[in-house]
Protein backbone atom coordinates (compact mmCIF):
# COMPACT_ATOMS: atom_id res chain seq x y z
CA UNK A 1 0.00 0.00 0.00
CA UNK A 2 1.52 3.66 -0.63
CA UNK A 3 0.38 5.96 2.32
CA UNK A 4 2.11 9.13 0.29
CA UNK A 5 -1.79 10.60 -0.63
CA UNK A 6 -2.20 10.21 3.34
CA UNK A 7 1.03 11.37 4.99
CA UNK A 8 2.34 14.39 2.55
CA UNK A 9 5.48 14.47 4.82
CA UNK A 10 6.51 11.23 3.10
CA UNK A 11 6.32 12.70 -0.84
CA UNK A 12 8.85 15.39 0.77
CA UNK A 13 11.70 13.05 0.03
CA UNK A 14 12.12 12.39 3.99
CA UNK A 15 13.08 8.90 5.74
CA UNK A 16 11.11 9.55 8.74
CA UNK A 17 12.64 6.05 11.01
CA UNK A 18 11.41 7.58 14.55
CA UNK A 19 8.32 6.19 15.33
CA UNK A 20 8.84 5.58 18.86
CA UNK A 21 9.40 9.38 19.18
CA UNK A 22 6.13 10.67 17.69
CA UNK A 23 4.14 9.50 14.28
CA UNK A 24 3.33 11.14 11.50
CA UNK A 25 -0.56 12.17 10.85
CA UNK A 26 -2.55 11.59 8.02
CA UNK A 27 -4.79 14.45 6.76
CA UNK A 28 -7.80 13.24 8.15
CA UNK A 29 -6.39 13.97 11.39
CA UNK A 30 -5.23 17.27 10.38
CA UNK A 31 -8.45 17.90 8.35
CA UNK A 32 -10.63 17.36 11.57
CA UNK A 33 -8.69 19.84 13.77
CA UNK A 34 -8.75 22.21 11.53
CA UNK A 35 -12.67 21.32 11.08
CA UNK A 36 -13.11 22.42 14.88
CA UNK A 37 -11.14 25.12 14.57
CA UNK A 38 -13.39 26.55 11.59
CA UNK A 39 -16.47 25.53 11.88
CA UNK A 40 -17.70 24.25 15.18
CA UNK A 41 -15.17 26.19 17.36
CA UNK A 42 -16.88 26.42 21.02
CA UNK A 43 -15.94 25.04 24.80
CA UNK A 44 -17.15 21.83 25.85
CA UNK A 45 -19.06 21.67 29.14
CA UNK A 46 -21.64 24.32 28.02
CA UNK A 47 -24.34 22.52 26.23
CA UNK A 48 -26.35 25.78 26.53
CA UNK A 49 -26.19 26.02 22.43
CA UNK A 50 -26.14 23.49 19.29
CA UNK A 51 -22.01 24.25 18.88
CA UNK A 52 -20.68 23.66 22.05
CA UNK A 53 -23.42 20.28 22.13
CA UNK A 54 -21.37 19.05 19.35
CA UNK A 55 -18.31 19.42 20.97
CA UNK A 56 -19.18 17.42 24.03
CA UNK A 57 -20.84 14.51 21.52
CA UNK A 58 -17.45 14.77 19.60
CA UNK A 59 -15.53 14.19 22.76
CA UNK A 60 -17.96 11.45 23.94
CA UNK A 61 -17.68 9.48 20.98
CA UNK A 62 -14.09 9.86 21.07
CA UNK A 63 -14.38 7.98 24.41
CA UNK A 64 -16.52 5.61 23.33
CA UNK A 65 -14.48 4.90 20.38
CA UNK A 66 -11.09 4.61 22.50
CA UNK A 67 -12.76 2.33 25.53
CA UNK A 68 -14.17 0.07 22.18
CA UNK A 69 -10.28 0.53 20.99
CA UNK A 70 -8.56 -1.26 24.21
CA UNK A 71 -11.47 -3.08 24.95
CA UNK A 72 -12.45 -0.89 28.43
CA UNK A 73 -15.73 -2.27 29.72
CA UNK A 74 -16.97 0.99 30.41
CA UNK A 75 -16.16 5.10 28.50
CA UNK A 76 -15.61 6.47 31.96
CA UNK A 77 -12.77 4.43 31.98
CA UNK A 78 -11.06 6.64 29.16
CA UNK A 79 -9.55 9.72 31.18
CA UNK A 80 -8.34 12.45 28.81
CA UNK A 81 -4.50 13.43 29.76
CA UNK A 82 -1.99 15.53 27.47
CA UNK A 83 0.26 12.50 26.96
CA UNK A 84 1.13 8.91 28.65
CA UNK A 85 3.50 10.89 30.93
CA UNK A 86 0.81 12.97 32.49
CA UNK A 87 -1.20 9.49 32.64
CA UNK A 88 1.39 7.67 34.77
CA UNK A 89 1.94 10.46 36.67
CA UNK A 90 -2.03 10.79 38.15
CA UNK A 91 -1.95 6.94 38.63
CA UNK A 92 1.29 7.04 40.55
CA UNK A 93 0.98 10.03 42.35
CA UNK A 94 -2.89 10.42 42.77
CA UNK A 95 -3.38 7.06 43.27
CA UNK A 96 -0.12 5.23 44.67
CA UNK A 97 0.51 8.21 46.52
CA UNK A 98 -2.41 7.45 48.94
CA UNK A 99 -2.56 4.14 48.59
CA UNK A 100 1.44 3.44 49.63
CA UNK A 101 2.46 2.80 53.15
CA UNK A 102 6.13 2.62 54.88
CA UNK A 103 8.18 -0.13 53.72
CA UNK A 104 5.74 -1.11 50.52
CA UNK A 105 7.91 -2.32 47.65
CA UNK A 106 7.24 -1.65 44.26
CA UNK A 107 8.37 -3.80 41.21
CA UNK A 108 9.74 -2.13 38.03
CA UNK A 109 12.76 -2.76 35.76
CA UNK A 110 15.70 -0.51 34.81
CA UNK A 111 14.83 -0.31 30.97
CA UNK A 112 11.63 2.21 31.70
CA UNK A 113 11.15 5.74 30.60
CA UNK A 114 11.91 8.58 32.71
CA UNK A 115 8.00 9.15 32.85
CA UNK A 116 7.21 5.97 34.68
CA UNK A 117 10.57 5.59 36.72
CA UNK A 118 10.23 9.35 37.38
CA UNK A 119 7.27 9.37 39.37
CA UNK A 120 7.66 6.38 41.22
CA UNK A 121 10.83 7.80 42.60
CA UNK A 122 8.93 10.79 44.01
CA UNK A 123 6.26 8.68 45.34
CA UNK A 124 8.92 6.04 46.98
CA UNK A 125 9.94 9.31 48.73
CA UNK A 126 6.74 10.63 49.97
CA UNK A 127 5.76 7.72 50.94
CA UNK A 128 8.38 5.64 52.55
CA UNK A 129 7.97 3.14 50.15
CA UNK A 130 11.21 1.05 48.55
CA UNK A 131 11.76 0.67 44.77
CA UNK A 132 12.78 -2.96 43.54
CA UNK A 133 14.27 -3.94 40.01
CA UNK A 134 12.74 -6.81 38.88
CA UNK A 135 16.47 -8.98 37.35
CA UNK A 136 16.52 -8.38 33.29
CA UNK A 137 17.52 -11.14 31.42
CA UNK A 138 21.05 -11.17 29.17
CA UNK A 139 19.05 -10.21 26.20
CA UNK A 140 16.97 -7.37 28.47
CA UNK A 141 13.97 -8.67 28.73
CA UNK A 142 12.12 -9.93 31.39
CA UNK A 143 10.50 -12.90 32.25
CA UNK A 144 7.61 -14.30 34.04
CA UNK A 145 10.14 -16.19 36.81
CA UNK A 146 12.02 -13.05 37.49
CA UNK A 147 8.88 -11.28 38.46
CA UNK A 148 8.39 -13.75 41.10
CA UNK A 149 12.06 -13.92 42.38
CA UNK A 150 11.48 -10.01 42.81
CA UNK A 151 8.29 -10.19 44.93
CA UNK A 152 8.14 -10.52 48.48
CA UNK A 153 5.35 -9.94 51.30
CA UNK A 154 5.80 -6.13 50.78
CA UNK A 155 5.38 -5.80 47.22
CA UNK A 156 2.16 -3.98 46.35
CA UNK A 157 2.54 -2.76 42.82
CA UNK A 158 4.18 -4.08 39.70
CA UNK A 159 5.08 -0.71 37.18
CA UNK A 160 6.37 -1.70 33.75
CA UNK A 161 6.25 -0.77 30.22
CA UNK A 162 4.66 -3.03 27.77
CA UNK A 163 6.98 -2.56 25.13
CA UNK A 164 10.27 -0.78 26.23
CA UNK A 165 10.84 2.21 23.97
CA UNK A 166 15.27 1.22 23.75
CA UNK A 167 14.90 -2.28 22.98
CA UNK A 168 11.40 -2.77 21.83
CA UNK A 169 10.89 -6.39 24.03
CA UNK A 170 7.71 -7.35 24.70
CA UNK A 171 6.97 -8.26 28.42
CA UNK A 172 5.03 -10.92 29.34
CA UNK A 173 2.26 -8.52 30.62
CA UNK A 174 -1.04 -10.93 30.86
CA UNK A 175 0.58 -13.67 33.06
CA UNK A 176 2.63 -10.93 35.07
CA UNK A 177 -0.62 -9.57 35.57
CA UNK A 178 -2.26 -12.90 36.57
CA UNK A 179 0.34 -13.59 38.72
CA UNK A 180 0.22 -10.13 40.76
CA UNK A 181 -3.35 -10.37 41.29
CA UNK A 182 -3.34 -14.00 42.86
CA UNK A 183 -0.98 -12.18 45.21
CA UNK A 184 -3.17 -9.50 45.66
CA UNK A 185 -0.57 -6.72 43.69
CA UNK A 186 -1.54 -3.96 41.39
CA UNK A 187 -0.26 -3.56 37.97
CA UNK A 188 0.62 0.06 36.15
CA UNK A 189 1.44 -0.58 32.46
CA UNK A 190 3.12 2.36 30.37
CA UNK A 191 1.34 1.24 26.75
CA UNK A 192 2.88 4.34 24.51
CA UNK A 193 5.47 1.96 22.57
CA UNK A 194 2.08 -0.97 22.29
CA UNK A 195 -0.97 0.31 22.01
CA UNK A 196 -0.18 2.19 18.76
CA UNK A 197 1.56 -0.73 17.16
CA UNK A 198 -0.40 -4.22 18.15
CA UNK A 199 -3.69 -4.99 19.10
CA UNK A 200 -4.17 -4.42 23.22
CA UNK A 201 -7.35 -5.72 25.11
CA UNK A 202 -7.72 -4.00 28.58
CA UNK A 203 -9.84 -6.51 29.88
CA UNK A 204 -8.56 -9.78 28.03
CA UNK A 205 -5.30 -8.18 30.21
CA UNK A 206 -7.61 -7.60 33.37
CA UNK A 207 -4.76 -4.98 33.33
CA UNK A 208 -5.50 -2.40 36.93
CA UNK A 209 -4.28 1.30 35.00
CA UNK A 210 -2.70 1.62 31.69
CA UNK A 211 -1.47 4.49 29.68
CA UNK A 212 -0.31 5.53 26.63
CA UNK A 213 -0.22 9.02 24.11
CA UNK A 214 -2.25 9.64 20.86
CA UNK A 215 0.63 11.23 19.22
CA UNK A 216 2.62 7.85 18.88
CA UNK A 217 -0.70 6.86 17.24
CA UNK A 218 -1.33 9.24 14.39
CA UNK A 219 -3.40 11.34 16.80
CA UNK A 220 -1.65 15.03 17.42
CA UNK A 221 0.96 15.89 20.27
CA UNK A 222 -1.20 17.04 23.65
CA UNK A 223 -3.17 14.30 23.94
CA UNK A 224 -2.84 11.01 25.66
CA UNK A 225 -4.77 8.36 27.82
CA UNK A 226 -5.23 7.01 31.39
CA UNK A 227 -7.36 3.76 31.62
CA UNK A 228 -7.90 2.62 35.31
CA UNK A 229 -10.41 0.02 36.76
CA UNK A 230 -13.62 2.11 37.81
CA UNK A 231 -12.73 1.13 41.61
CA UNK A 232 -9.77 2.38 41.73
CA UNK A 233 -10.24 5.45 39.45
CA UNK A 234 -13.17 6.47 42.12
CA UNK A 235 -10.22 6.48 44.94
CA UNK A 236 -7.90 8.66 42.98
CA UNK A 237 -7.38 11.59 43.97
CA UNK A 238 -6.91 14.12 41.37
CA UNK A 239 -4.20 15.97 41.06
CA UNK A 240 -5.32 19.32 39.22
CA UNK A 241 -8.62 20.53 40.37
CA UNK A 242 -10.67 23.84 38.64
CA UNK A 243 -13.36 23.43 36.59
CA UNK A 244 -15.30 21.35 34.73
CA UNK A 245 -14.24 18.35 37.72
CA UNK A 246 -16.14 19.79 40.49
CA UNK A 247 -20.10 19.35 41.20
CA UNK A 248 -20.41 21.96 44.07
CA UNK A 249 -18.51 23.82 46.41
CA UNK A 250 -18.96 26.81 48.75
CA UNK A 251 -17.18 29.90 50.62
CA UNK A 252 -16.88 26.70 53.65
CA UNK A 253 -14.65 25.23 51.29
CA UNK A 254 -17.55 22.09 51.30
CA UNK A 255 -16.23 20.47 48.22
CA UNK A 256 -17.83 17.87 45.95
CA UNK A 257 -15.87 16.75 42.82
CA UNK A 258 -18.01 14.87 39.97
CA UNK A 259 -17.48 11.31 39.08
CA UNK A 260 -14.59 9.68 36.71
CA UNK A 261 -14.25 10.96 33.79
CA UNK A 262 -14.54 14.18 35.06
CA UNK A 263 -13.34 14.28 37.80
CA UNK A 264 -9.46 13.96 36.70
CA UNK A 265 -10.27 16.02 33.68
CA UNK A 266 -9.93 19.47 35.21
CA UNK A 267 -9.83 22.68 32.87
CA UNK A 268 -11.12 23.21 28.92
CA UNK A 269 -10.09 19.29 28.01
CA UNK A 270 -7.80 20.19 24.61
CA UNK A 271 -10.52 19.98 22.56
CA UNK A 272 -9.13 20.07 18.67
CA UNK A 273 -6.49 17.28 19.94
CA UNK A 274 -9.47 14.87 21.35
CA UNK A 275 -11.41 15.55 18.33
CA UNK A 276 -8.56 14.62 16.06
CA UNK A 277 -7.55 11.42 17.93
CA UNK A 278 -11.09 10.23 17.36
CA UNK A 279 -10.11 10.31 13.19
CA UNK A 280 -6.33 8.60 14.04
CA UNK A 281 -8.33 5.54 15.50
CA UNK A 282 -10.85 5.27 12.78
CA UNK A 283 -7.53 5.46 10.14
CA UNK A 284 -5.76 2.23 12.37
CA UNK A 285 -8.74 0.29 13.08
CA UNK A 286 -9.67 0.80 8.55
CA UNK A 287 -6.01 -0.42 8.57
CA UNK A 288 -6.83 -3.58 11.44
CA UNK A 289 -4.04 -3.28 14.47
CA UNK A 290 -2.86 -7.15 13.28
CA UNK A 291 -2.06 -6.29 9.78
CA UNK A 292 0.29 -3.22 11.42
CA UNK A 293 1.88 -5.04 13.81
CA UNK A 294 2.72 -8.20 10.99
CA UNK A 295 3.85 -5.53 8.66
CA UNK A 296 6.08 -3.91 11.42
CA UNK A 297 7.41 -7.38 12.24
CA UNK A 298 8.02 -8.43 8.77
CA UNK A 299 9.98 -5.01 8.05
CA UNK A 300 11.77 -5.33 11.10
CA UNK A 301 12.99 -8.77 9.74
CA UNK A 302 13.89 -7.56 6.17
CA UNK A 303 16.22 -5.03 7.54
CA UNK A 304 17.86 -6.82 10.18
CA UNK A 305 18.70 -9.59 7.47
CA UNK A 306 20.10 -6.50 5.67
CA UNK A 307 21.67 -4.66 8.07
CA UNK A 308 23.40 -8.00 9.95
CA UNK A 309 25.42 -8.09 7.08
CA UNK A 310 27.48 -4.94 7.60
CA UNK A 311 30.23 -5.37 9.60
CA UNK A 312 30.54 -1.75 10.95
CA UNK A 313 26.86 -1.72 12.31
CA UNK A 314 26.33 -3.68 16.23
CA UNK A 315 22.46 -4.37 15.94
CA UNK A 316 20.97 -4.92 20.02
CA UNK A 317 18.02 -6.34 19.61
CA UNK A 318 18.08 -8.40 16.25
CA UNK A 319 14.97 -11.17 17.50
CA UNK A 320 12.32 -9.09 19.31
CA UNK A 321 9.51 -9.04 16.61
CA UNK A 322 8.52 -5.53 15.85
CA UNK A 323 9.62 -2.70 14.61
CA UNK A 324 12.40 -1.35 16.64
CA UNK A 325 15.97 -1.25 15.96
CA UNK A 326 18.74 -0.29 17.94
CA UNK A 327 22.47 0.01 16.86
CA UNK A 328 25.00 1.63 16.70
CA UNK A 329 28.30 1.67 14.36
CA UNK A 330 31.54 0.62 15.37
CA UNK A 331 33.80 3.45 16.14
CA UNK A 332 31.47 6.48 15.53
CA UNK A 333 29.79 8.00 18.47
CA UNK A 334 25.96 7.84 17.86
CA UNK A 335 25.14 11.66 17.41
CA UNK A 336 27.75 11.59 14.69
CA UNK A 337 25.75 8.68 12.99
CA UNK A 338 22.75 10.73 13.18
CA UNK A 339 24.25 13.80 11.74
CA UNK A 340 25.06 11.54 8.69
CA UNK A 341 22.06 10.14 8.18
CA UNK A 342 20.23 13.29 8.65
CA UNK A 343 22.56 15.06 5.58
CA UNK A 344 20.70 12.07 3.53
CA UNK A 345 17.39 12.94 4.68
CA UNK A 346 16.98 9.70 7.01
CA UNK A 347 15.30 10.75 10.69
CA UNK A 348 16.91 8.53 13.02
CA UNK A 349 17.13 8.76 17.25
CA UNK A 350 20.54 8.70 19.13
CA UNK A 351 20.56 9.02 22.94
CA UNK A 352 19.33 7.32 26.13
CA UNK A 353 16.18 7.48 24.66
CA UNK A 354 15.02 8.60 28.07
CA UNK A 355 15.53 5.14 29.88
CA UNK A 356 19.00 6.57 31.59
CA UNK A 357 19.49 3.52 33.84
CA UNK A 358 19.50 1.47 30.67
CA UNK A 359 23.35 1.86 30.00
CA UNK A 360 23.81 0.28 33.91
CA UNK A 361 22.88 -2.92 31.89
CA UNK A 362 23.27 -2.39 28.26
CA UNK A 363 26.79 -1.55 28.79
CA UNK A 364 26.66 1.02 25.89
CA UNK A 365 25.02 4.55 27.35
CA UNK A 366 23.81 5.99 23.77
CA UNK A 367 22.83 4.12 20.58
CA UNK A 368 20.61 4.75 17.56
CA UNK A 369 17.39 4.01 17.05
CA UNK A 370 15.35 3.72 14.47
CA UNK A 371 11.76 2.72 14.70
CA UNK A 372 8.87 1.57 11.85
CA UNK A 373 5.63 2.50 11.12
CA UNK A 374 2.92 0.87 8.71
CA UNK A 375 3.93 3.86 6.19
CA UNK A 376 7.51 2.78 6.30
CA UNK A 377 8.64 0.66 2.92
CA UNK A 378 11.36 -1.58 1.87
CA UNK A 379 12.91 1.64 -0.03
CA UNK A 380 13.22 3.32 3.13
CA UNK A 381 15.07 0.30 4.90
CA UNK A 382 17.25 0.34 1.89
CA UNK A 383 18.06 3.86 2.12
CA UNK A 384 18.95 3.28 5.76
CA UNK A 385 20.86 0.08 4.98
CA UNK A 386 22.81 1.52 2.06
CA UNK A 387 24.03 4.84 4.01
CA UNK A 388 25.46 2.62 6.68
CA UNK A 389 26.76 0.57 4.11
CA UNK A 390 29.72 2.99 4.57
CA UNK A 391 33.20 2.91 5.92
CA UNK A 392 33.57 6.50 6.09
CA UNK A 393 30.27 7.34 8.18
CA UNK A 394 32.48 9.68 10.39
CA UNK A 395 34.18 11.75 8.14
CA UNK A 396 30.91 12.10 5.79
CA UNK A 397 29.11 13.31 8.72
CA UNK A 398 31.50 16.56 8.72
CA UNK B 1 38.32 26.71 4.16
CA UNK B 2 38.81 24.14 1.66
CA UNK B 3 36.40 21.35 2.28
CA UNK B 4 39.04 18.11 2.76
CA UNK B 5 41.39 20.61 4.88
CA UNK B 6 37.88 21.61 7.10
CA UNK B 7 37.16 17.96 7.77
CA UNK B 8 40.70 16.68 8.32
CA UNK B 9 41.63 19.57 11.13
CA UNK B 10 38.16 18.31 12.35
CA UNK B 11 39.14 14.63 12.37
CA UNK B 12 42.32 15.01 13.78
CA UNK B 13 41.45 17.35 16.33
CA UNK B 14 38.39 14.37 17.50
CA UNK B 15 41.01 11.49 16.83
CA UNK B 16 44.00 12.88 18.78
CA UNK B 17 41.98 15.48 21.42
CA UNK B 18 44.59 18.38 22.81
CA UNK B 19 43.97 19.00 26.85
CA UNK B 20 41.53 16.05 27.05
CA UNK B 21 42.49 14.37 30.56
CA UNK B 22 40.98 16.20 33.74
CA UNK B 23 43.45 17.09 36.16
CA UNK B 24 41.04 17.17 39.31
CA UNK B 25 43.28 19.83 40.31
CA UNK B 26 41.63 22.15 43.24
CA UNK B 27 43.37 25.14 41.50
CA UNK B 28 40.87 24.84 38.33
CA UNK B 29 37.44 25.89 37.95
CA UNK B 30 35.47 23.43 37.16
CA UNK B 31 32.24 23.30 34.50
CA UNK B 32 29.98 20.54 33.14
CA UNK B 33 28.20 21.35 30.01
CA UNK B 34 25.50 18.80 29.84
CA UNK B 35 23.78 19.67 26.39
CA UNK B 36 20.18 20.47 26.67
CA UNK B 37 19.27 19.03 23.01
CA UNK B 38 21.37 16.27 22.40
CA UNK B 39 23.84 13.83 24.08
CA UNK B 40 26.87 15.54 24.67
CA UNK B 41 28.10 15.52 28.03
CA UNK B 42 32.02 17.27 28.90
CA UNK B 43 33.89 18.87 31.50
CA UNK B 44 36.08 21.33 31.88
CA UNK B 45 38.77 22.85 34.04
CA UNK B 46 39.95 26.14 33.42
CA UNK B 47 43.27 27.73 34.98
CA UNK B 48 42.90 31.24 35.16
CA UNK B 49 44.89 33.32 37.64
CA UNK B 50 45.85 37.34 37.21
CA UNK B 51 43.31 37.57 34.18
CA UNK B 52 45.60 34.98 32.19
CA UNK B 53 44.11 31.49 30.55
CA UNK B 54 46.58 29.37 31.99
CA UNK B 55 45.76 26.09 31.24
CA UNK B 56 42.09 24.34 29.87
CA UNK B 57 41.36 20.59 30.34
CA UNK B 58 38.02 18.97 29.29
CA UNK B 59 36.77 14.98 29.06
CA UNK B 60 33.84 13.41 28.74
CA UNK B 61 31.44 11.83 26.11
CA UNK B 62 30.00 13.82 23.24
CA UNK B 63 30.23 13.81 19.48
CA UNK B 64 32.93 14.51 16.45
CA UNK B 65 32.08 18.37 16.15
CA UNK B 66 31.90 18.78 20.16
CA UNK B 67 35.11 16.91 21.06
CA UNK B 68 36.92 18.77 18.55
CA UNK B 69 35.82 22.13 18.92
CA UNK B 70 36.81 21.63 22.46
CA UNK B 71 40.26 20.59 21.17
CA UNK B 72 40.88 23.68 19.26
CA UNK B 73 39.53 25.59 21.93
CA UNK B 74 41.31 24.37 24.44
CA UNK B 75 44.75 25.24 22.05
CA UNK B 76 43.09 28.83 21.17
CA UNK B 77 42.97 30.38 24.17
CA UNK B 78 45.03 29.05 26.41
CA UNK B 79 47.94 31.99 27.67
CA UNK B 80 45.05 34.14 26.40
CA UNK B 81 43.97 37.08 28.58
CA UNK B 82 40.48 37.23 29.43
CA UNK B 83 39.93 39.85 27.07
CA UNK B 84 41.77 38.72 24.31
CA UNK B 85 39.56 35.80 24.93
CA UNK B 86 36.82 37.60 25.06
CA UNK B 87 36.84 38.70 21.35
CA UNK B 88 37.98 35.27 20.27
CA UNK B 89 34.93 33.91 21.85
CA UNK B 90 32.69 36.95 20.19
CA UNK B 91 34.48 36.68 16.78
CA UNK B 92 33.91 32.86 16.98
CA UNK B 93 30.34 32.85 17.81
CA UNK B 94 29.75 35.41 14.55
CA UNK B 95 30.97 32.64 12.35
CA UNK B 96 29.21 30.27 13.97
CA UNK B 97 25.72 32.55 13.94
CA UNK B 98 27.11 33.96 9.62
CA UNK B 99 27.90 37.17 11.14
CA UNK B 100 31.01 39.10 10.24
CA UNK B 101 33.97 38.09 11.80
CA UNK B 102 37.76 38.06 11.74
CA UNK B 103 39.00 34.82 10.85
CA UNK B 104 42.57 35.77 11.82
CA UNK B 105 41.70 35.19 15.10
CA UNK B 106 40.26 32.32 15.03
CA UNK B 107 43.09 29.96 13.86
CA UNK B 108 41.81 26.18 13.23
CA UNK B 109 38.63 27.01 14.72
CA UNK B 110 37.55 28.37 11.06
CA UNK B 111 37.20 24.91 10.21
CA UNK B 112 33.72 25.20 11.49
CA UNK B 113 33.11 28.44 8.93
CA UNK B 114 30.39 26.02 7.27
CA UNK B 115 28.62 24.35 10.46
CA UNK B 116 25.74 26.46 9.72
CA UNK B 117 24.33 24.70 6.93
CA UNK B 118 23.92 21.70 9.77
CA UNK B 119 21.67 23.46 11.90
CA UNK B 120 21.03 21.17 14.47
CA UNK B 121 25.38 21.19 15.04
CA UNK B 122 26.19 24.20 15.82
CA UNK B 123 25.08 24.03 19.50
CA UNK B 124 27.93 21.25 19.52
CA UNK B 125 30.40 23.15 17.63
CA UNK B 126 29.67 26.24 20.21
CA UNK B 127 29.47 23.94 24.00
CA UNK B 128 32.76 24.18 24.67
CA UNK B 129 32.19 28.26 24.08
CA UNK B 130 29.47 28.52 26.02
CA UNK B 131 31.14 26.99 29.12
CA UNK B 132 34.31 29.25 29.49
CA UNK B 133 31.82 32.10 28.86
CA UNK B 134 29.80 30.97 32.29
CA UNK B 135 33.23 30.80 33.63
CA UNK B 136 34.05 34.33 32.87
CA UNK B 137 30.96 35.99 33.49
CA UNK B 138 31.23 33.81 37.28
CA UNK B 139 34.70 35.49 37.59
CA UNK B 140 33.32 39.19 36.39
CA UNK B 141 30.46 38.87 39.14
CA UNK B 142 27.88 38.52 36.13
CA UNK B 143 24.95 36.91 36.67
CA UNK B 144 24.16 34.65 33.76
CA UNK B 145 20.64 33.28 33.67
CA UNK B 146 21.36 32.11 30.41
CA UNK B 147 22.32 28.29 32.06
Amino acid sequence: MNFNKDFKILSSGITYLDNCATTLKPSVVIDEINDYYTNYCANAHRGDYDLSRKVDEKISETREKVAYFINAKDSKEIIFTSGATESLNIIIKGFFGNYLKDGDEILTTKAEHASLILPWFEVAKTTNSKIKYIDLNPDLTVTLDNVKKAISKKTKVISLAHITNVIGDVRPIKEIIKYAHENNILVVIDAAQSVPHEKIDVTFLDVDFLAFSAHKMLGPTGVGVLYGKTKYLNDLKPLITGGGMNAFFDSLMNVEYKDIPEKLEPGTPNVSGIIGFSKAIDYLNALGMENVHKYEVDLKKYMISRLSKLKNVVIYNKDIPNGIITFNVNGVFAQDVAAYLNKKGICVRVGSHCAKILSEVLGVKNTCRASLYFYNTKEDVDKLVDALDNDNILYDSL
Amino acid sequence: MDVNLRKSIILEHYQNPLNKGLTNDDSYIKINMNSKTCIDNLDFEFKINHGIIEDIKFDGEACAISTSSSSIMSDLLKGKSIKQAKQIIKNYENMINELPYDKDLLGEANCYDEIYKQPNRKKCALLPYEGIKDVIDKLEGVKNDKK
